[in-house]
C-alpha cells in the first residue's frame, strides 16, 4: 500500500541574518604574526643572498657578478634548450595524461588504482638508476637511434622528463576531472554533435583548466630543476650550466646564478600563472 | 525528416520564428526491437520492444533499477545493447555514435557547460555543425527567446535557478533540430512549484514543436500528467503501455496497479464466470489468468474505489482521519484485523475517526494478484 504523503510543510518565515551583514575585515594578531615568520624565513635568506651576490673580488659592492652572467652566451644556450625540453614536455605530459585519465574515469574505472601505481613508479625508483639504465640503453643502442635520440637534449631529455613529470601531473589533472560532473558534460557534449576530440578541447579542458595549469607549472618546475639525468647523460641544461659556471668562477658569482635562476622560474610561473588568470577571468572562474 | 523541410541552417537567423520552423518537419517514429543489455548478471533490459509513433510523447515510468534509463541511453547512442535494434524512422542507429544521431537531451543533472554563457551553450550544437558565429548567435537568441530566457544569453550556468538551466538545456537540445527528444528525470533536482510549472511548459512545446519524445522519470504524477503513453517498467521489461487513464485505471499487471498510484491489497475468492468475491462483493476480473474458480486472490483496488459509509453495526472502524484539500483519506481497520484505505472528495460528509462505518466497492472490476500469504 502506497504511503500517504505528509502535507507540505509552511516555509520557514524569511529573517534577517546578522551574519549577513558585512564584516569588519581586521586581520587578528597571531594570522600576521605567522605571515611576518613565513615572509622572514623565505625572503630572509633570498636578501642574504641578494647582498653576498653584489660582493666582488675586490671587496667592494656592484653588479659585475651579474654583468659575468648575463653575457656568458653558454649559459644562455642552456636556458633556451631548457625552456624548450619544458614547453614540449608540459605539452607532452598534459596530452598524454588528460586522455587517459577521462578514458579510465569513463570506460574503465577500475583500472584507476592500477594507473595511480604505474605513476608513482617514477618517484620510487631514483633519478639516479634511471639514468644509469638510460645510459646502459645508450650503449646498446643502434647508431641511427643514438644519432636521432640520445644526440641530442631535446630528444634525448623529453621522454625521459615525461616519465618523470607523470607522478605530478596525473594526481593534478586527477583531481580537477573528479571535480567535474565529467559524464554528463562528456554525454551532452557527444549528444550536441561533438567528437571526442572537440568534447576534450572545449568542453574537458576549459573546465578542469586550473588542473591543467597545475600539472603545466609542475612539469615546467621540474625540466628547469632537473640535474641528475642530464649530467650523468652529459647534457647541457639550464641547471647543469648553473653548476658548471659556479664552479668556474667565485663564490660572487656563483650566489648570483642562484639568485637569477629563482628569480627567472619565480617569474616564467608567475607570468603563466597571470594569463591564466586573466583568461580563467573571461571563463571558468566564474564557476566560483 | 521530410524531405521537404527547411533546414534550420539555411533560414535567416533574424526574427525567425523557430518553432515553426522545428514545427514543420515531419516527426519520425522509434522502435525498440528484443533489446537486451546486461551489466555483469543483472539484466538491465530483458528483451524490450516498445514502438513510439511519430510527434508522441511516450514516458517511461518504474523503480530504480528497472531500466528505463539504460532504455533512454541507449536510444541516445550512450550504450550500445547485447541484442535487439533500434530504428528511429527507417534508419538502424543501434551502432550509430552519439554525436552522430541528432537526438536532443535533457539530463537529470544540470548539464550546462560551465565555462559557457547561456547563449555559447545553445549555439554549442551549431557550432559543431559548422555554422557561422552570427548565425549560431542569432538562432540561439531565437531559442532562448522561444524558452522565454532572452535576458540570460549572457550569464553563465552558476549565475541561473536550476529550473532556468534546465530551460536552457531544452533550448540547447532543440538548436540541433533533433528528430528525437530524449528526458532523462529533467525535473528530478527541481523544487514542487517549479517542477509544475516547466513539466506544463515542456508539454506544451513539444506539441508546439510535434517532437517524437522518450521522458523517463520515476515520478508517476509526472508521467501521467505529461505523456501520450506511459510505459510502466519493471525488471527489465515492458510491464504494461497505455495511455495515463487506462494505466490508473486498468493496469494490466499487478505490479503496474500498485506502483501507479495508492492502492489497497484485499484478500478475494476467484467465484464463477470470470469474477471475484471481495468484501463480500462481486467483481469481475480484469486479469483472471487461468486462475480456477475458489482459489484464493489478492484484489487490488484503489482508494478512491472504495467508500465508507458510517453505520454504527459496520464492519470496520476508522482508524485515521487525513484532510488533503480536494480528498479526505480514511484508514479503516475492518473487525478481521485487515486496514484499508478510502478516499473520499472533501466536499462530502466523510466520517470521523473513531467511528464505525460499512465500505462499500464503487468500481465494477479489480486486478488480481497472486495471495501474498
Amino acid at each position: 500500500m502506497s504511503a500517504i504523503a505528509p502535507p507540505p510543510l509552511p516555509s520557514p518565515p524569511a529573517e534577517a541574518s546578522p551574519s549577513r551583514r558585512p564584516r569588519r575585515r581586521r586581520p587578528r594578531l597571531w594570522r600576521v604574526t605567522i605571515f611576518v615568520l613565513a615572509a622572514i624565513y623565505f625572503i630572509g635568506p633570498q636578501i642574504a643572498a641578494f647582498k653576498f651576490s653584489l660582493v666582488l673580488p675586490s671587496g667592494k659592492y656592484g653588479f659585475g657578478n651579474y654583468g659575468q652572467i648575463v653575457k656568458n652566451s653558454a649559459l644562455r644556450d642552456a636556458l633556451f634548450t631548457s625552456l624548450e625540453i619544458a614547453a614540449i614536455t608540459a605539452v607532452v605530459v598534459v596530452a598524454l595524461v588528460l586522455p587517459t585519465v577521462v578514458w579510465v574515469r569513463l570506460r574503465a574505472p577500475k583500472l584507476t588504482l592500477l594507473l595511480e601505481g604505474i605513476t608513482i613508479l617514477p618517484i620510487v625508483i631514483p633519478p639516479v638508476v634511471l639514468a644509469a639504465g638510460l645510459e646502459e640503453l645508450e650503449g646498446h643502442s643502434p647508431q641511427w637511434l643514438v644519432s636521432l635520440v640520445f644526440n641530442h637534449a631535446l630528444t634525448g631529455l623529453t621522454p625521459f622528463y615525461v616519465i618523470l613529470a607523470l607522478p605530478f601531473s596525473y594526481r593534478a589533472i586527477d583531481t580537477g576531472v573528479r571535480a567535474i560532473d565529467l559524464r554528463t558534460l562528456v554525454d551532452a557534449s557527444r549528444n550536441l554533435g561533438a567528437s571526442w576530440f572537440s568534447t576534450l578541447t572545449r568542453v574537458i579542458m576549459p573546465n578542469v583548466q586550473t588542473a591543467v595549469l597545475g600539472a603545466a607549472f609542475l612539469t615546467i618546475a621540474l625540466c628547469l630543476g632537473e640535474v641528475v639525468i642530464s649530467t650523468i647523460l652529459l647534457y647541457v641544461t639550464f641547471p647543469v650550466e648553473i653548476i658548471q659556471l659556479g664552479q668556474e668562477t667565485g663564490p660572487g658569482a656563483q650566489v648570483a646564478i642562484s639568485v637569477l635562476s629563482l628569480l627567472f622560474v619565480f617569474s616564467l610561473l608567475f607570468a603563466l600563472s597571470f594569463l591564466a588568470g586573466r583568461r580563467r577571468g573571461a571563463t571558468s572562474v566564474r564557476l566560483i | 525528416m521530410s524531405a521537404a523541410r527547411v533546414p534550420l541552417a539555411e533560414v535567416p537567423a533574424e526574427n525567425v520564428d523557430i518553432a515553426a520552423v522545428i514545427g514543420s518537419r515531419a516527426s519520425v517514429g522509434v522502435q525498440f526491437r528484443g533489446i537486451q543489455r546486461h551489466f555483469g548478471d543483472v539484466a538491465a533490459l530483458a528483451g524490450l520492444d516498445l514502438e513510439i509513433h511519430p510527434g508522441e510523447l511516450v514516458a517511461l515510468l518504474g523503480p530504480s533499477g528497472c531500466g528505463k534509463t539504460t532504455a533512454l541511453r541507449i536510444l541516445g547512442g550512450f550504450d550500445r545493447p547485447d541484442a535487439g535494434h533500434v530504428t528511429v524512422g527507417d534508419r538502424d542507429v543501434t551502432k550509430v555514435p552519439p554525436n552522430k544521431r541528432d537526438m536532443g537531451m535533457v539530463f537529470q543533472a544540470y548539464s550546462l557547460f560551465p565555462n559557457m554563457n547561456v547563449r555559447d551553450n545553445v549555439a554549442f550544437g551549431l557550432r559543431m555543425r559548422k555554422q557561422d558565429k552570427l548565425r549560431r548567435s542569432g538562432l540561439a537568441d531565437e531559442l532562448l527567446k522561444l524558452v522565454g530566457l532572452s535576458e540570460t544569453a549572457d550569464r553563465y550556468p552558476y549565475q541561473l535557478s536550476g529550473g532556468q538551466q534546465q530551460r536552457v538545456a531544452i533550448a540547447r537540445a532543440l538548436a540541433i533540430e533533433p528528430t528525437v527528444l530524449l528526458l532523462d528525470e529533467p525535473l528530478s533536482a527541481l523544487d514542487a512549484q517549479v517542477r509544475h510549472q516547466l513539466r506544463a511548459e515542456i508539454r506544451s512545446l513539444q506539441l508546439r514543436l510535434g517532437i517524437t519524445t522518450l521522458f523517463v522519470t520515476h515520478d508517476q504524477s509526472e508521467a501521467l500528467s505529461i505523456a501520450d503513453r506511459v510505459g510502466v517498467m519493471n525488471g527489465g521489461r515492458l510491464e504494461q503501455l497505455d495511455t495515463p487513464e487506462n494505466v490508473y485505471r486498468q493496469p494490466a499487471t499487478a505490479f503496474v496497479a500498485e506502483f501507479v498510484g495508492a492502492m489497497n491489497r484485499l484478500p478475494g475468492r476467484v467465484g464463477d464466470g470470470e469474477q471475484v468475491q471481495v468484501l463480500g462483493q462481486r467483481l469481475a476480473a480484469v486479469n483472471l489468468n487461468g486462475r480456477a474458480p475458489g482459489s484464493t486472490v489478492d484484489v487490488l483496488l484503489r482508494p478512491e474505489a472504495i467508500a465508507a459509509v458510517a453505520d454504527s453495526a459496520g464492519a470496520g472502524e476508522v482508524l485515521e482521519r487525513t484532510f488533503l484539500g480536494s480528498s479526505i483519506r480514511l484508514l479503516v481497520k475492518l473487525d478481521d484485523g485487515q486496514s484499508v484505505l478510502v478516499e473520499t472528495p472533501s466536499h462530502s460528509d466523510a466520517p470521523t475517526a473513531g467511528q464505525r462505518v460499512g465500505l462499500r466497492i464503487l468500481s465494477e472490476s479489480a486486478v488480481l494478484a497472486d495471495a501474498d500469504h
